[in-house]
């Protein structure tokens, strides 16, 4: 209830004329930032899920997040996507947006995208219907109502299926697909909305060695077009897309530098790497 | 003009406008013809007990798809829509009980039951009832604005799943606490009846209560093609994604709260009008209309049909109806368990309903012929 009325105190939030929006050329990255967390703490029941936690993720960068269970990997990203309020702190989305004063469509909508650690698309849609909703355009009821794809949209999602290999499956019901599938499904799901910032929760998590494979060259290729922050518990994976790594412990940051750097912290041995 | 008609057109395949056309020529033709023309001693004659009994059904079946919208679409069981069917009844109730003029039993300008509690005006919320397009206006507006407002704080609070249902369930009982009670000047428990007008015409005669089941089987056959468009409509997908996986709806940049506000008011407001139907044909609407029972026999109708079809909550509309009908007159002290004993079969044998089952057997006796 209290979350509800928070959101509705944004200002930004409620009215029919803002949700929905294509929120164009709004983010400002002039200082080379796209993601600016600063001293975020999050408690739930009076446990510190985040713990003053700053980080600041650049335009373009592949960012690595690790941390051992209960690091507060998945409380930042909920903080990010407006799952969930900070206590205190600051979020903000290139230079002008306030991320702690939108709702999760909003944000959605001003360009970040998430992809959950169990994969979550439409069961019950075709792969290429998931591919649709998706699809960056005018949300609001009112357009949904009338919609109908246009030629080049046709073309953008017929890409996008080949992009995700899922060409030969776009009518398949997306419940139908493998593991692995769904993972790349989810992936092309966020593409289409055409997000400055992408959030993923352990995208390789059930993928066989050639899957995986894959999706880290899909990941090298998106950086620089996009920003894409990776959470993930897979080291090998991780060592071979990481520019960056951030290591979480506690809720705060622990360490951060490349991945020879990490591996060569005590701290971070001792809370993550040596287990 | 080409685009709305290509836009219809895609809505069904040939074999299903087909079928729509055949029940309109039923409903506009053969109904009427049977029930007017021929004479009372033929065969062929539709008499005015099975005219009024279809038209009833009708009315439920379009309270059912309006429910099928929101519960097999979307997701959301209400257990509260016999609240927005009531409404729509009294609004049309209130006209018809000011049509009566001074026929009644105290010949008086006011309806009966207000003489009779002594009552020397009409109360406030009567103002302007004796004006059918009030009346109707009233119809659409009271179920659709309830609906709106209380959609709005449920949905905006993320009340979902079974709370949302009890809710409903608690709503339409406070709803029938209020009706019952005289001095809030709905006719208490004996609601409204004895019913003579309906703009102008008697309304117990042959031609008036035909018009009345033709006009029911229009708004009928409307429904299922405004519901079929929606579904099959981006609108009607995110509906289905709302049901599937919310999270990732929201996080796709839709804001769930205005799409399941959009139905669940057209959903209401469906109700209103079959209600409104319903009452002059019924020729009564009390307060009993709003009882918790009531509500949840019209998700059985639509569990029982099958969900998320939209023909299916026809047919389950019409098949317990029907049942219905044939037990309480036959066995009258069966009818509540044969209802138990129907859903308890078709939760248990027929998950998908009846058109679920017939979908399946069809593909099944489609993939053995190859074989």
């Amino acid at each position: 209830m209290t979350e509800a009325v928070v959101r509705s105190t944004g200002g930004l939030g409620t009215g029919d004329g803002t949700v929905g929006r294509v929120a164009s050329g709004e983010l400002d990255t002039a200082h080379g930032v796209v993601l600016y967390l600063d001293d975020i703490s999050v408690s739930f029941d009076g446990f510190k899920a985040l713990n003053r936690l700053s980080l600041a993720i650049d335009a373009g960068e592949l960012r690595c997040v690790i941390g051992p269970n209960g690091a507060g990997k998945t409380t930042m990203m909920d903080v990010i996507t407006g799952k969930t309020r900070p206590d205190e702190g600051k979020a903000f989305f290139g230079q002008t947006i306030d991320l702690t004063r939108l709702s999760e469509p909003e944000i959605a909508q001003a360009g970040i995208g998430r992809k959950f650690q169990k994969p979550t698309i439409f069961e019950h849609h075709t792969v290429f219907e998931n591919l649709e909703l998706a699809m960056k355009a005018d949300k609001r009821v009112r357009n949904a109502l009338f919609a109908r794809l246009s030629s080049a949209e046709r073309d953008r999602i017929a890409d996008m299926l080949r992009q995700i290999r899922l060409h030969d499956a776009a009518d398949r019901v997306a419940g139908l697909l493998s593991h692995g599938q769904k993972q790349w499904l989810e992936i092309g799901m966020l593409l289409m909305q055409e997000p400055r910032l992408l959030l993923l929760d352990e995208p390789v998590a059930g993928m066989s060695d050639d899957e995986t494979a894959r999706t880290a060259e899909l990941f090298l290729s998106l950086a620089g077009k996009h920003s894409v922050v990776v959470v993930e518990h897979d080291m090998d994976f991780v060592s071979k897309i990481a520019r960056k790594v951030t290591v979480l412990h506690e809720g705060a940051v622990l360490a951060e530098g490349d991945m020879e750097t990490i591996q060569a912290n005590e701290r971070v041995v001792e809370v993550y790497l040596g287990r | 003009m080409g685009s709305i008609a290509s836009t219809f057109g895609r809505l069904y395949g040939p074999r299903g406008w087909v079928a729509l056309g055949a029940a309109a020529a039923l409903l506009f033709g053969v109904v009427p013809v049977l029930a007017l023309a021929v004479p009372d001693g033929s065969p062929f004659h539709v008499s005015q007990y099975w005219v009024t009994l279809i038209g009833k059904i009708m009315c439920y079946a379009i309270v059912a798809l309006a429910m099928d919208l929101i519960w097999g679409y979307c997701g959301i069981l209400s257990l509260g829509h016999g609240l927005f069917f009531a409404l729509g009844g009294y609004a049309m109730g209130m006209h018809l009980m000011r049509q009566i003029g001074r026929e009644g039993q105290y010949q008086a300008d006011l309806p009966d039951f207000m003489v009779f509690l002594d009552w020397k005006e009409l109360p406030w919320h009567w103002w302007n009832t004796d004006q059918f397009w009030w009346a109707a206006l009233l119809v659409v507006a009271v179920p659709g604005l309830l609906a709106y407002v209380f959609g709005y704080f449920a949905f905006r609070s993320r009340v979902k799943g079974v709370y949302f249902s009890i809710i409903t369930q608690a709503l339409t009982f406070a709803a029938m606490l209020l009706f019952f009670r005289n001095e809030t000047g709905f006719g208490g428990n004996n609601g409204f009846t004895d019913f003579k007008r309906i703009l102008g015409f008697t309304i117990a005669t042959p031609g008036t209560r035909v018009a009345l089941f033709a006009i029911t089987g229009a708004m009928l056959l409307g429904t299922l093609l405004l519901g079929r468009y929606l579904v099959t409509s981006r609108f009607g997908r995110v509906l289905a994604a709302i049901r599937d996986a919310e999270s990732r709806v929201m996080f796709c940049g839709y804001n769930p709260v205005h799409y399941k506000l959009a139905i669940w008011t057209l959903s209401a407001v469906l109700c209103g009008i079959a209600g409104a139907l319903y009452v002059p044909q019924v020729g009564i609407i009390n307060p009993g209309e709003m009882s918790p029972a009531n509500s949840i026999e019209i998700a059985i109708w639509v569990a029982v049909g099958g969900r998320g079809t939209l023909v299916g909550a026809v047919a389950g509309a019409g098949i317990v109806n029907g049942a219905k009908s044939f037990f309480t007159q036959a066995f009258p002290e069966y009818w509540l368990y044969f209802l138990g004993a129907l859903f308890i079969l078709v939760t248990l044998f027929l998950p998908q309903g009846v058109v679920g089952a017939v979908t399946k057997l069809r593909s099944r006796s489609r993939g053995a012929k190859p074989a």
